[in-house]
């Protein structure tokens, strides 16, 4: 369905669910803005350093996962079903790995990062912040984008149109909760 | 483009000339946790150092950002409505290659269609978070006027549709070529240039500005 779309039509298929995410990314933007959030980032150095490699995580992660899910259903070597098939599976527990151990490893490169700029960053706290963020994130996203794939694709919307704006959309809303969540977490730990 | 090109992975049976309805036992491989993993986590990792840049970027203006808290909304705004219109225009652009109409020229109906509706979008989509970004910023107790914020956001957003489309054709060419993946190399890559570089161009853009 790919190569007859004109600009006009990938224009109106596109626009509501941007639009949509849009107002997601306000809400983003405004738990950013918060005092609870300021007040977050001001007492645990390093989460501004390490919010825009933990945002784009999500992207990268899941972005491609729906990305690889949709070729496979434009393909046909996917059903849209929601049963134990080893390609859909593999793919998830996959990105599963992906999202966990790039998150620790964005804990550890910030805080050595930190060190580097002189700063005093706290290696555990930056790690449980991470862990924490990281696998609330990979549970709601890997359950949301397989559904709204799956579902969608059944009443014939295309996933290359759906998948970037479920997303960042998720992904930075709660990518912005979830890390506040970890602070807090992490703050009755410690 | 012929099949014969295709780098690495010969056996393939999802390369751009190829029937969609292929046996299933080659493809087995491009399935595979392992492969997924192995592609991806490098590219992530390294992609996450790179992050840092616009990081430390935001750590720089860290006093600007809590002074205006309108710009703070533009922040993940700015950087998700650009990752939405890449992600768009790569799956796209991966889906046509492995259907096989895809080429890697603005002449073609498919690459023209995408490139047009990304601008649309962008023009669409910035004025509206412009003014956004404004009204929340103003309730938030910020001093920023309309027309300041308006242009801040149109004038970067569409800068960032001109990296969007660019690097979207780039970063697919480039990975069909090197026998990658395009669904596990394009979106990482363009989200994060489009991230790194957006927030660059934000901040160059506020600095003019204010």
């Amino acid at each position: 369905m790919n190569g007859q779309d004109t600009a006009r039509d990938v224009y109106r298929q596109a626009l509501p669910v941007i639009l949509v995410s849009l107002i997601a990314g306000l809400f983003a933007g405004t738990i950013l803005g918060s005092e609870t959030m300021r007040a977050g980032i001001e007492s645990v150095p390093g989460i501004l350093l390490l919010l825009p490699a933990f945002l784009a995580t999500r992207g990268g992660v899941y972005g491609s996962l729906g990305a690889r899910l949709s070729t496979g259903l434009h393909q046909g070597i996917i059903q849209p079903r929601f049963e134990l098939d080893r390609r859909l599976t593999n793919a998830i527990v996959a990105s599963f790995i992906n999202g966990m151990s790039v998150s620790v490893f964005i804990g550890v490169v910030t805080y050595f990062a930190l060190f580097l700029f002189g700063g005093d960053g706290n290696l555990l706290e930056l790690v449980g912040i991470m862990i924490v963020a990281g696998l609330l994130s990979a549970v709601l996203m890997l359950s949301v984008l397989v559904t709204v794939i799956f579902v969608g694709y059944r009443h014939g919307l295309d996933p290359d149109n759906v998948i970037g704006p479920v997303v960042t959309t998720l992904g930075d809303v709660f990518g912005v909760l979830f890390l506040l969540v970890g602070i807090y977490v992490m703050g009755v730990v410690l | 483009m012929s099949g014969s090109d295709r780098g690495g992975d010969g056996s393939n049976p999802t390369g751009r000339d190829s029937d969609a309805s292929v046996p299933e036992p080659v493809v087995v491989d491009e399935w595979s946790v392992r492969r997924i993993v192995w592609t991806m986590v490098p590219l992530l990792a390294a992609l996450s150092v790179l992050q840092l840049v616009s990081g430390s970027v935001l750590e720089t203006f860290e006093e600007t950002l809590l002074e205006n808290p309108a710009l703070l909304v533009l922040v993940p705004v700015q950087i998700g409505t650009a990752g939405n219109l890449a992600s768009i225009m790569c799956s796209r652009l991966t889906t046509q290659l492995y259907l096989g109409t895809y080429e890697p020229s603005l002449s073609n109906p498919g690459v023209r269609a995408n490139v047009v509706a990304v601008f649309g979008l962008a023009a669409t989509v910035f004025g509206a978070v412009g003014i956004a970004a404004w009204a929340i910023g103003t309730v938030l107790g910020g001093v920023l006027g309309l027309g300041e914020v308006l242009f801040i956001s149109l004038l970067s957003g569409l800068l960032l549709a001109v990296l969007v489309v660019t690097t979207s054709i780039v970063s697919v060419e480039a990975s069909y070529r090197i026998g990658l993946n395009p669904d596990d190399t394009t979106i990482p890559i363009v989200t994060n240039v489009c991230d790194i570089t957006g927030v660059l161009i934000l901040f160059a853009v506020v600095s003019i500005v204010l």
